[in-house]
C-alpha cells in the first residue's frame, strides 16, 4: 500500500515537473526573455561598463560579482568542513572499525 | 635548493615544473580578465604547484605551507573578496560597485582594478583550500 502511493506520489510529481519544463522557453531560442533581455546588455555594454574584453570575466566577477561571492564562500567552507572531518577522524581513528590497527 | 631529495628524475622533473607552474599561475591570474581563466583556475595551479612539493619532498618540502597556514590564509582570501565589496560600500556605492572607488583613472579602468582584487581573492581561497584538504589527508603524526 505505502509501496503504491510512493509510485503514485513520484508519478505525479514526475508528470507536473515534465508538464512545467514544457512551458520553458527552448534552448537556444533567440526570442526567450533571457535573449532579448540580458544577453544583448551584456554582449554591447559589457566592454565600456566593466572595461573587461572577456563576456565570461565581466559576467562573472561584475555583473554576478554577489554569486561569485558564493561560490568562494561555498568552497571555503566547504575546504574547512572537510579538513574539521579529516582530523577528527584520525584523532578520533580507535572509534573507527579498524582505525586503531597501525 | 641545493639539497638532494627523491631520486634525480623527481628531483628535475619537479625543479623544472614548479617555476613553470607558478608562472603560468600567476599569468591565468593577472590575465584572467583578458582571457579565459581568472581565480578559480590560478588558484588550482597554485595548490598544485605546492602539492607536488608535498608529494616529493614530504613535510620538510622548500616550497610548504603547512595545514593550519593554509586554513588560515582560504579565510584571508575569502575576506579579501568581501573587504572589497564593503569597500565600495564605504565610498557610496553599492556592495561590489567597483566603479565607486575614489581612484584618478577611467570607470572601466577602476572595474578591472575591482575584478582583479577579487581574484585575488578567489585565488589565495582555493589555493589555500586545496593544500589544506591534501595536508589534512596525507598527515602522518597524531593531532
Amino acid at each position: 500500500m505505502t509501496r503504491l502511493l510512493t509510485f503514485l506520489a513520484i508519478g505525479l510529481m514526475s508528470l507536473m515537473l515534465f508538464i512545467t519544463t514544457s512551458g520553458l522557453p527552448m534552448l537556444f531560442d533567440p526570442n526567450s526573455p533571457a535573449a532579448t533581455h540580458v544577453s544583448p546588455r551584456y554582449i554591447e555594454k559589457s566592454r565600456e561598463e566593466t572595461g573587461s574584453p572577456n563576456f565570461v570575466t565581466a559576467v562573472l566577477a561584475d555583473y554576478r560579482g554577489y554569486d561569485t561571492l558564493g561560490e568562494t564562500t561555498v568552497i571555503f567552507t566547504a575546504g574547512i568542513a572537510a579538513v574539521l572531518l579529516l582530523r577528527a577522524a584520525r584523532k578520533h581513528s580507535d572509534c573507527l572499525p579498524g582505525g586503531d590497527e597501525e | 635548493m641545493n639539497r638532494k631529495f627523491g631520486t634525480i628524475i623527481l628531483d628535475t622533473a619537479f625543479r623544472y615544473l614548479v617555476p613553470f607552474i607558478l608562472v603560468f599561475g600567476m599569468y591565468v591570474l593577472m590575465h584572467g580578465e583578458y582571457s579565459p581563466g581568472g581565480g578559480f583556475q590560478a588558484g588550482a595551479l597554485f595548490g598544485i604547484a605546492v602539492v607536488l612539493g608535498r608529494l616529493i619532498q614530504g613535510e620538510e618540502a622548500m616550497l610548504n605551507i603547512s595545514g593550519n597556514t593554509a586554513i588560515i590564509l582560504a579565510g584571508i582570501g575569502t575576506f579579501i573578496y568581501g573587504f572589497i565589496g564593503v569597500l565600495t560600500m564605504l565610498f557610496n556605492g553599492n556592495f561590489l560597485e567597483y566603479g565607486a572607488f575614489p581612484l584618478n583613472m577611467a570607470e572601466a579602468d577602476r572595474h578591472a582594478l575591482g575584478i582583479l582584487g577579487i581574484e585575488i581573492g578567489v585565488t589565495i581561497c582555493v589555493m589555500a583550500t586545496i593544500i589544506a584538504i591534501f595536508d589534512a589527508l596525507t598527515r602522518r603524526e597524531e593531532w
